[in-house]
């Protein structure tokens, strides 16, 4: 059995992994495109910051971790899939044949289309090589403005800060991470922001940038113009299809695939942010750039490879997020449902202390959560969110206190009390 | 160290908070919790003060073994003026809240003055604040803790809290923490109502890392938890049966005492023992036992955990009675039961919860209900100014007479006199069962001869925890007494009550005594605190606490004649039981226990017994 | 064979003495806070339940970081947190549905049971045996009786 991964992220590699555990003969290619060992994008930020070397971001350690697992190794760019000859090209011309293939390809940075994109200081925050290349350039006192406040724009946020840049943010959304966190805890993250120091423009876009006097003017939908030494573009990604053109996988925003991660092509499979995945509440396809959604579905999709039938019990968003120290989660349909369908909610706010919580219900189950400020057994709102558990009367007694969410985990999802 | 060194002063009236430097020469001196904070109170507040004035002070303490493994290592203690006694007061709570102030790296809090308006403090470590209690103000203990531990978004939080008792000046009122855990006597609960102090919640990360010698330290405690394990009653009885396992003893010895003292023994007690909290009850099948339970750091867990019957009378509309509550304990069953010939062990848990939940001494509200039976039975108070009839045995009565102490109504007025103030008020003040206005605890003292001098003696009015001789005269640790004879009971209860009160100074509980002497302790101590923790150091502090805290009742106008029984007790022989026709002999041991003490004859000490505790 | 953490919380008092015993072990402190394993008191019921990292055969902290920071120690089967390589990215702390790897702030690293190289300290404290440290083959029958179905994110595989 020959097995050939496309995209060597956390998908494709805890694919290889599992593949290996499951078929111990079998040939197992993992194909990467940078000029790195396996690395997580996670890390970039620690990187940044310079509390890790490069090699700290690699997602194994051991230099002979491949070698001993028997994972070959593969530096190209696929340009195109044969489907029917069962082989990947590359830009090289080259071919790869595969029995099964998986598509763990990942995502891309969506820059905005305005003019100026392309100039030498604005940069993507994606790869080690973009990292580096910010790292020699936003020392202390640059003026920096970042592109778009959402998830990977907060995360870098820190490392910037800790860098001593004076950083303006841009966002488009009325609020910071709009597509993951709440009205409310989305302010909360920006007044934090702000109180550190950072320039923060919401409902806000960049819409042309320009060189003038050897440093960047960047003109804002407001009317305003920003002088930047740098320009930091974190303005969402989609999933990398480009090269799928012609296989015959189809594709929406994502790769679809089914709760066993196939594609619509037979043999080929897909896992990670690359797909568009039935969603865990709604079952209906869903984008989910998510580390852990990622392994996950690379699990499914590696037993499937491997002869097995597994299902992916749903892509769910889970999410946290450290903002120059204010750390944040959230969990499935946070945003909550509507009353007509069941829905109810609680939110607790303690702006003095930047501390928040929100759950929301369907019946009689958790199906979101938001937080602030909380780091102890946060992980239980997912247990939560997932087992579906019945909340009976602990419905009622989150409802009126919502922060014995752990407890009530324990005593619903795991039965303890 | 055992210390963290540091002290929080809060003055109410100016609403500040100040960290302050230990006195370490104390430290070596008075150790912590009980004796420590005492000394500081001796120097700051007159002993002539008014309880409930501003310038009484009021002091919550850890010992140095409070947050430590140490087995029980988890007390704190409240010292004050009691509202109820005019003397020096000192309530130990277990529980959690103790351990948690310590971890927020605090030994003692000292709070003075008054508040202009309800307020709390917020302990988060260093972060200390008043702020406004206006809405949790005429709340229960449980309300005012759920609201703060929702308000401060942490289910962790440890609370301490008055109920409406604490509130409303019940001269009894207790400070409960943790729902049901309680420095219950004494009126500490009415003095924080008085300084507008609705609650303290705390918080500490910190933990208790200061201890001299870890690793000796962790050899000692665990050495000293093998003998609690080892040792049939901390070992076995209190986990099974609670404090409770002493109701059906005690009744057999003749000394458990009946419809405020006139018996010596209850025709009821098994309905209301330990052995029938585990019965399965004929209305539900179930147990009214769920779980025994541990305060902080505890490796005997006599806690009592229980269920009341939802089908009771006293519950049957209020299912925000139904769940799991603290109790029955046995003081609480004794006082709320037997007291008053009330043997409906279900009446005696609502009752109970109603303690808890707002806030009052269960032994002296059972006493004073007795007293009320009494004085009803004598037909000094009619059923009118009752407002219900009330004859002994009656559970209608004490649960209506619960109810209507937190409503403040009619006799509720009346009943949160106290016993003492209540009886005198009827014109019959010999019908108080106490010592210096306190209710007398579970023992009678024609039983077993020792507690009546214990009673008498007690710093803090009639307890059983100053000098509990019921070990030795009962159960014979250390070695068995005989319980109907005044010989040696001098010595005994000047051996307890030294001992004692270094057991409340160091941060573990008294009960750990069952099993454990000074000896067991003191490897503990010296392990966890600087400086050398010798017995003889140690015996010498617990006798320079007793003889400070004399002191202060001295100067505060207590004289040997308050070292005194009701006239019931020393004229009235018990009628049945091993003790039959038995009175107590406190005349006798008085002035024994003065002798033994080093005291005068007016029950002052002498010079020579200053100087040689260095007073 | 290795062993696991056997939690019976009928034998539990709430004396907290395995949260002491665990913060002493792993950070010299007495310091409950800094627990790894936690007694949740629910009063309404009169039940209390310890609670820590089952070391579950999924391990999703460990397939959810990002660094390779979280590996299985060979001796015991504990997935451990090796501190030099965590970034502090939070990741598992949001994967684990146990909520039993948590982020410490003092330390920017995550945090959670490793069961002490092999005698974990919580079950010697334990003075009623509430928490003991027994054969995994036993004890994991009871976890999957308890278990069972009710995190079922993870394939079931037949392969």
């Amino acid at each position: 059995m020959k097995h050939v991964i496309i995209g060597n992220g956390p998908a494709g590699l805890v694919a290889a992994e599992t593949l290996r555990r499951l078929q111990p003969e079998a040939e197992i290619a993992l194909i990467g495109d940078e000029a790195e060992p396996p690395y997580s994008r996670m890390a970039i930020p620690y990187f940044l910051i310079g509390r890790i070397p490069d090699t700290g971001t690699h997602l194994r350690k051991s230099h002979d971790h491949y070698a001993k697992e028997r994972i070959h190794l593969i530096e190209g760019k696929v340009v195109k899939i044969d489907a029917k000859a069962k082989q990947v090209e590359f830009a090289s011309g080259e071919r790869l044949a595969y029995d099964r293939l998986l598509i763990a390809s990942g995502s891309q940075p969506l820059r905005p289309k305005v003019p100026g994109m392309d100039l030498a200081n604005v940069h993507t925050c994606w790869t080690i090589e973009d990292a580096r290349a910010i790292a020699a350039k936003a020392a202390a006192g640059a003026r920096v403005l970042q592109i778009g406040a959402g998830f990977i724009g907060c995360i870098i946020m820190e490392s910037l800060a800790a860098r001593g840049v004076k950083l303006t943010v841009v966002e488009m959304g009325d609020r910071m991470v709009p597509r993951m966190m709440t009205a409310k805890a989305g302010n909360m993250i920006r007044q934090w922001v702000e109180h550190k120091g950072v320039g923060v423009h919401v409902n806000t876009g960049v819409t042309a940038i320009t060189q003038k006097d050897g440093a960047l003017l960047a003109k804002l939908s407001t009317g305003k113009e920003i002088a930047a030494d740098l320009v930091i573009c974190a303005a969402g990604v989609a999933p990398n299809t480009a090269f799928l053109a012609g296989s015959g996988v189809a594709i929406e925003r994502g790769i679809r695939v089914d709760a066993a991660m196939r594609t619509s092509v037979a043999d080929i499979y897909a896992a990670g942010d690359v797909t568009e995945a039935p969603g865990f509440h709604t079952g209906r396809p869903e984008l989910n750039a998510i580390q852990p959604n990622a392994v996950d579905q690379a699990r499914v999709a590696a037993h499937n490879m491997a002869g097995g039938e597994a299902m992916s019990g749903g892509s769910l968003a889970i999410n946290v997020l450290d903002t120059l120290g204010l750390v944040s989660t959230s969990f499935g349909q946070w945003q909550g449902v509507a009353k007509e369908q069941g829905g109810a909610g609680v939110e607790q706010i303690d702006e003095t202390n930047y501390r928040y919580l929100s759950l929301q219900f369907k019946d009689d189950v958790l199906i979101g959560a938001t937080s602030i400020g909380w780091t102890e057994h946060v992980g239980a709102l997912r247990g939560l969110v997932q087992t579906q558990a019945p909340l009976g009367d602990w419905k009622r007694r989150l409802l009126a206190d919502p922060t014995n969410f752990m407890a009530a985990y324990l005593a619903t999802a795991q039965k303890a009390a | 160290m055992g210390w963290t060194r540091k002290i929080l002063r809060v003055d109410l009236s100016n609403g500040t908070c100040k960290s302050e430097p230990l006195n370490m020469e104390w430290a070596q001196q008075y150790l912590g919790q009980r004796g420590l904070a005492t000394k500081y109170f001796v120097e700051e507040v007159d002993p002539k003060v008014d309880p409930l004035a501003p310038a009484n002070k009021m002091i919550m303490a850890t010992g140095p073994l409070t947050g430590t493994p140490a087995s029980t290592g988890g007390r704190y203690s409240v010292i004050t003026k009691g509202a109820l006694t005019g003397a020096i007061a000192c309530s130990n709570s277990g529980g959690y809240f103790g351990a948690e102030l310590k971890f927020a790296g605090w030994d003692m809090i000292i709070f003075e003055g008054k508040s202009a308006k309800p307020v709390y403090l917020s302990i988060e470590d260093d972060k200390v604040e008043l702020r406004d209690a206006a809405h949790l103000w005429g709340k229960t203990v449980w309300q005012t803790e759920e609201i703060i531990k929702k308000s401060h978004q942490d289910p962790q939080v440890r609370v301490c809290s008055i109920g409406r008792a604490g509130e409303n000046g019940v001269m009894y009122a207790c400070i409960v923490n943790d729902l049901h855990r309680a420095a219950g006597r004494s009126g500490v609960g009415t003095v924080m109502g008085s300084k507008n102090l609705k609650a303290v919640a705390v918080r500490g990360t910190k933990g208790a890392g200061a201890i001299k010698n870890p690793k000796a330290f962790m050899l000692a405690a665990a050495a000293a938890k093998k003998v609690l394990a080892d040792n049939a009653v901390t070992g076995q009885g209190l986990p099974t049966y609670g404090t409770q396992v002493l109701m059906n003893v005690i009744n057999e010895m003749g000394a458990l005492p009946t419809r405020n003292h006139r018996d010596v023994q209850f025709e009821d007690a098994r309905k209301i023992s330990a052995e029938a909290m585990h019965e399965k009850r004929p209305t539900d099948g179930k147990a009214h036992l769920v779980t025994n339970a541990a305060c902080f750091g505890c490796t005997i867990a006599c806690g009592r955990i229980s269920k009341i019957d939802e089908t009771h009378f006293s519950v049957v509309n209020k299912p925000q009675y139904w769940g799991a509550s603290g109790g029955l304990e046995y003081e609480a069953a004794w006082a709320l039961g037997a007291a008053n010939g009330v043997g409906d062990l279900e009446a005696l848990q609502y009752a109970n919860l109603i303690c808890n939940e707002d806030g009052f001494d269960p032994i002296t509200f059972g006493a004073t209900v007795a007293a009320a039976m009494e004085l009803y039975d004598l037909g000094i108070l009619t059923k009118e100014q009752i407002g219900l009839e009330a004859p002994f045995g009656s559970a209608q009565a004490l649960v209506a007479l619960a109810e209507m102490l937190i409503s403040g109504e009619g006799f509720g007025k009346d009943l949160a006199l106290g016993s003492a103030r209540m009886c005198a008020k009827y014109g019959r003040p010999e019908l108080s069962m106490g010592v210096k206005k306190q209710e007398f605890p579970a023992y009678d003292s024609r039983g077993i001869q020792g507690m009546g001098l214990a009673y008498a003696t007690s710093n803090r009015g009639a307890c059983h925890l100053r000098g509990y001789t019921v070990a030795s005269e009962v159960l014979g640790i250390p070695v068995k007494t005989d319980p109907l004879v005044t010989e040696g009971k001098a010595d005994l209860v000047k051996a307890f009550q030294d001992a004692t009160s270094v057991f409340d100074s160091a941060g573990v509980c008294v009960f750990t005594t069952f099993a454990w002497t000074l000896a067991d302790l003191q490897p503990q101590l010296d392990a966890a605190c600087d400086g050398d923790w010798t017995m003889e150091k140690l015996a010498l502090v617990g006798e320079r606490i007793w003889n400070m805290e004399r002191l202060f009742n001295n100067a505060a106008g207590f004289t040997a004649k308050d070292d005194d029984l009701p006239p019931r007790l020393k004229t009235e022989p018990a009628k049945t039981g091993p003790a039959k026709g038995l009175v107590n002999g406190i005349d006798k041991m008085r002035p024994e226990y003065y002798k033994v003490r080093g005291w005068n004859p007016e029950g002052v000490p002498s010079k020579e017994t200053l100087s040689r505790l260095g007073l | 064979m290795q062993k696991s953490l056997h939690i019976d919380p009928n034998k539990c008092t709430g004396c907290l003495q395995c949260e002491m015993a665990c913060s002493f072990e792993n950070y010299g402190v007495f310091n409950i806070a800094k627990s790894r394993i936690k007694v949740f008191n629910f009063e309404h019921e009169g039940r209390m339940v310890p609670y820590t990292c089952t070391q579950c055969a999924e391990a999703w902290c460990m397939t959810a970081c990002p660094v390779d920071a979280i590996r299985i120690d060979a001796a015991t089967g504990a997935k451990i947190v090796h501190e030099d390589v965590c970034v502090g990215c939070k990741v598992c702390t949001i994967a684990c549905p146990f909520g039993t790897i948590n982020y410490v702030a003092d330390s920017g690293k995550v945090q959670k049971c490793d069961l002490c190289g092999g005698d974990p300290a919580c079950a010697t404290a334990c003075p009623t045996g509430a928490i003991t440290y027994v054969d995994a083959d036993w004890a994991g029958l009871e976890k999957m009786r308890l278990w069972a179905g009710k995190t079922d994110t993870q394939p079931r595989a037949s392969a």
